[in-house]
């Protein structure tokens, strides 16, 4: 395999600065800073309840967060919903799926594309002219994903049925559909084999550099994040502890600490 | 007549140009890509292929060259073998499945210098390899995904080669028809393709075949299914194995039909349903498959389809091959029969994609009664051909008619099969193959003095059918101090073919009677002790249970009455279970299931002896491997049955034991 070239000086996509969140008296986030540049693959990690999850709900708009300011593409905000994040092309996939179940994989995907249906929705109802060619394209995008997955031979199968493994793939495959800018991952190999863990890895490189999209990930498992990530984001009960490459997060003792706990 | 026309070709890019011609806006090949079937026709075939090759001689490659082609079924990578034809240039598919070790054997002995590889998988695997084989200077892949990032030096895409070769043919006229005075030029004789063997007995051997041997084999065997442009066949097996070349490539070239190519491994059962294909072939395992997939479909259905399902199959069952065979059957029959085939038989050979078969092939390995007359009984014409890659494939094949489970047809026409004195089943035949790939010594070790090509396949022709019967392998077939021909393999299929059991090993070379050693089936065993209030905690409590080996004695009656019925065979006279499965990562059988002889007799020399000496039961220590690699004692004591001798029936032969489903309903 070619190396791969990482641009440090890369543009930088989205920029958190300062944010703060609480619930009540739980300090969730405290004052984290940090970048994502495009094209990369960061990951953000840490202990149990250190506050990854709540960081990616900022990013995406689920949660607000009572101080500091984030940039993305450019645009600075301290308050933005969920639907504008998707529209302003954030995507993202669930710790717990989040799928519909009692539809098929081939519908579940194609709602992902629904940002960017333009055609009204009795046209589309009736599968008419410029609806009918435009759902043809998005059919076709559906399919390029679909082929970028492997998961052609569940195209119409009903999510519920399907196992686990699968169900997170698709779920990926319905975030891709949505051609984001920014492809927010949690957990994305939570209780995973090692194969599939394989399986998945590649599928997330195969995005990142096809498509040169930027991936921002959560994930417990190190030996994928210091394989997959160009770029770690160490999180402790809400706080930055450490950034840098896997290599220098691998040897920094204040993360080292925080995994193992230290002696007082 | 197509078939005449493709009798006088003699080399394949000549059919291919012929159907170009003849049919050139008939499909050729069709590949399921983003969920659409895309479809190129003869003319729009041939000049891909026609590109493709100019482009193959681009990079170098020229007359007597080898080209190894690694991957699955896609029209490209079939494209290729006619592509390396057309500048005399010779393919050897590779497995797609093989690990780089094996891969690297066939392209070193192949000697190739140029790979097509379908994905980025395979190109990992042969630039792997690449510094042990020095002759191969480029690689060429199908599908681009992930290889964007590779050197590419030395890697190109198929389409872009395609394309160059394009250019190159539409800017230089002299060479456009140099290239196409190469095709005309095409020697029969030559070299038209190398076929690996699996290497199921030592290194594998590289089998040459010639253009004009192919084309005479896939024309009479076109002939005999009476195959035509308006067929359907299906590629999904793989392109290294000689069923495939001769069944799909050889014979769609020969007689014009169209080969459709699967989206994907998992998705091929879907996708053969959706073209119906008209011929088709599958090994006996991948009916297997299906059958257990119905019936585990069928557990899961409601009640009315249950019950529905299990009486007309019963219908099915008494007249359906009757009635395919053309013999007389009564009118209710007939009539319950109709009604089935709406309601029952027509849906399911739908949902199996084989409702427009009228051609169905298998091959390969004895297939059990039960399982053949299943599909027979619903309609499918299965038949079976016996034939190996030497032969370029079929010497005997079963007429419409003239079926039977146990037997494997009459010797083809043009063929010249005889039965040596040992047993050993020998030919001549138009596909003959010219010698293995430089290996001058086991080309000689495989022929006669007189030219005829040796099986290494025990033999004999059923004075009842007049159909060839395979036995065993030659250097198994042993017989008993009384001079009763034993055929170890023979006797374990037909016990094999039973669901209950699972593994089974037979002993009676320079013996005085015929003892088995077998392994349960845990599954459906299992599954009938559940329903006959057997308790048991594990395979060996199980094993040892007295009504499972009532069980058992039940089928090797079974086994001892067809084998007393063919007349010629030892029977078994003694039988004990084993107290454990065998287990690949114990060595006492392969990683693709093959009993190891050896390794099993000395293992269990203990109870071997027990077998002989007329205990009744005995004790065993064997030494196991468990799954995370510890070892461990397992010792046990193991009961020994005695069974009488059968003798034969006086009705006619008793050709296959009745399956599982009799004891499941009981």
């Amino acid at each position: 395999m070619t190396p791969r070239v990482t641009n440090h000086i890369a543009e930088i996509l989205l920029s958190i600065e300062n944010v703060s969140l609480s619930f009540g008296g739980v300090k969730a986030v405290a004052a984290v800073s940090f970048d994502i540049r495009k094209g990369e693959i960061c990951a953000i990690i840490g202990p149990n309840g250190a506050g990854k999850t709540s960081m990616l709900n900022i990013i995406n708009g689920f949660y607000h967060p009572q101080q500091g300011r984030i940039t993305f593409k450019g645009v600075t905000r301290s308050k933005m919903r969920a639907y504008q994040a998707a529209a302003g092309g954030i995507a993202r996939t669930f710790q717990n799926v989040a799928l519909f179940r009692g539809m098929t994989v081939l519908d579940n995907i194609m709602a992902g594309r629904t940002l960017h249906m333009r055609r009204g929705f009795f046209l589309q109802l009736l599968r008419f002219g410029p609806a009918q060619t435009e759902e043809i394209a998005h059919r076709h995008r559906v399919e390029e994903i679909i082929d970028l997955l492997r998961i052609q031979s569940i195209r119409k199968t009903i999510v519920g049925q399907l196992p686990y493994g699968l169900q997170k793939r698709v779920e990926l495959a319905r975030a891709l559909a949505m051609e984001p800018d920014l492809l927010l991952l949690d957990e994305p190999m939570a209780g995973m084999n090692v194969e599939e863990k394989e399986d998945m890895s590649r599928y997330i490189l195969d995005v990142n550099r096809h498509q040169n999209m930027t991936i921002a990930l959560i994930e417990h498992d190190m030996g994928v994040v210091m394989d997959l990530s160009d770029r770690v984001v160490v999180l402790d009960h809400g706080i930055k502890i450490a950034e840098g490459t896997p290599q220098e997060i691998k040897t920094n003792q204040a993360v080292i600490n925080a995994y193992l706990g230290v002696a007082h | 007549m197509s078939i005449s026309a493709a009798a006088r070709s003699d080399t394949f890019p000549k059919l291919l140009a012929h159907h170009a011609r003849v049919r050139g806006g008939r499909p050729a090949f069709r590949h399921k890509d983003l969920g659409i079937w895309q479809v190129w026709t003869w003319a729009q075939t041939h000049e891909e292929i026609r590109a493709f090759a100019s482009g193959l001689s681009q990079l170098g490659i020229v007359c007597g060259d080898t080209v190894a082609i690694v991957g699955s079924n896609r029209p490209r990578l079939y494209w290729s073998i006619t592509a390396a034809q057309m500048l005399g240039a010779i393919p050897v598919p590779v497995y797609a499945d093989a690990v780089a070790d094996e891969v690297a054997h066939v392209l070193v002995d192949a000697e190739v210098k140029l790979a097509v590889a379908q994905d980025q998988e395979q190109v990992d695997k042969i630039q792997s390899i690449a510094g042990r084989i020095p002759r191969l200077t480029k690689i060429l892949y199908d599908e681009a995904r992930g290889l964007r990032d590779y050197d590419h030096s030395h890697l190109h895409a198929i389409d872009d080669i395609i394309r160059e070769g394009r250019d190159a043919l539409g800017r230089d006229a002299q060479f456009a028809s140099w290239l196409d005075r190469e095709i005309e030029a095409g020697e029969g004789a030559a070299p038209s393709i190398i076929l690996y063997t699996s290497g199921t007995t030592g290194r594998s051997k590289g089998v040459v075949l010639t253009g004009r041997g192919s084309i005479a084999a896939a024309t009479d065997s076109v002939a005999f299914d009476r195959l035509g442009e308006a067929d359907e066949a299906f590629a999904y097996l793989p392109m290294a194995w000689v069923g495939d070349h001769f069944l799909n490539y050889a014979k769609s070239m020969v007689a014009g039909f169209c080969v459709s190519c699967p989206e994907s491994a998992d998705t091929a059962m879907a996708d053969m349903r959706e073209i119906g294909p008209t011929y088709f072939f599958a090994p006996p395992r991948v009916l297997e498959q299906m059958l257990t997939r119905v019936l585990i479909r069928m557990e899961d259905a409601s009640r009315l389809k249950r019950g529905l399902f299990h009486y007309f199959l019963g219908v099915a069952r008494r007249h359906g091959e009757n009635i395919l065979n053309g013999d007389k059957v009564s009118l209710t029959g007939r009539a319950l029969y109709f009604v089935g085939r709406v309601l029952v038989y027509g849906p399911l050979m739908n949902a199996l994609g084989f409702s427009r078969v009228r051609v169905a092939l298998t091959a390969g390995e004895a297939i059990g009664g039960e399982l053949f007359s299943f599909y027979r009984s619903l309609g499918l014409n299965l038949k079976q051909f016996y034939g190996q890659t030497e032969a370029f494939l079929c010497l005997t094949a079963q007429a419409d008619g003239e079926v039977f489970p146990d037997t494997v047809g009459r010797v083809m026409p043009n063929v010249d099969l005889r039965i040596a004195d040992d047993g050993e089943v020998q030919f001549k035949s138009p596909g003959m193959f010219v010698n293995y790939f430089r290996d001058p010594t086991r080309t000689s070790a495989s022929m006669t003095a007189d030219g005829y090509v040796k099986t290494g396949d025990a033999g004999f022709f059923d004075p009842k059918s007049g159909q060839l019967k395979i036995i065993d392998r030659v250097s198994d077939v042993g017989r008993l101090t009384d001079g009763t021909l034993f055929a170890p393999k023979y006797l374990e299929n037909k016990l094999k073919f039973f669901p209950n059991i699972r593994e089974v090993v037979a002993f009676g070379n320079g013996r005085d009677f015929v003892t088995v050693m077998l392994n349960i089936d845990l599954a459906a065993v299992g599954d009938w002790a559940e329903r006959h209030n057997i308790a048991y905690a594990s395979y060996q409590e199980l094993a040892a249970h007295p009504e499972v080996y009532d069980l058992v004695a039940r089928h090797v009656a079974d086994v001892n009455r067809a084998l007393a019925d063919d007349g010629m065979m030892a029977q078994i006279r003694r039988f004990l279970i084993l107290h454990k499965e065998l287990d690949a990562d114990d060595g006492e059988v392969t990683r693709t299931q093959k009993v190891r002889r050896p390794i099993v007799a000395e293992r269990y020399a203990s109870l071997i002896n027990a077998l002989y000496d007329g205990s009744h039961a005995a004790d065993i220590a064997t030494e196991v491997t468990f799954e995370d690699g510890r070892k461990g004692v397992l010792s046990a004591r193991i009961n020994i049955r005695d069974m009488e001798a059968a003798v034969p029936s006086a009705g006619p032969a008793h050709v296959a034991p009745a399956r599982g489903a009799a004891e499941r309903a009981a």
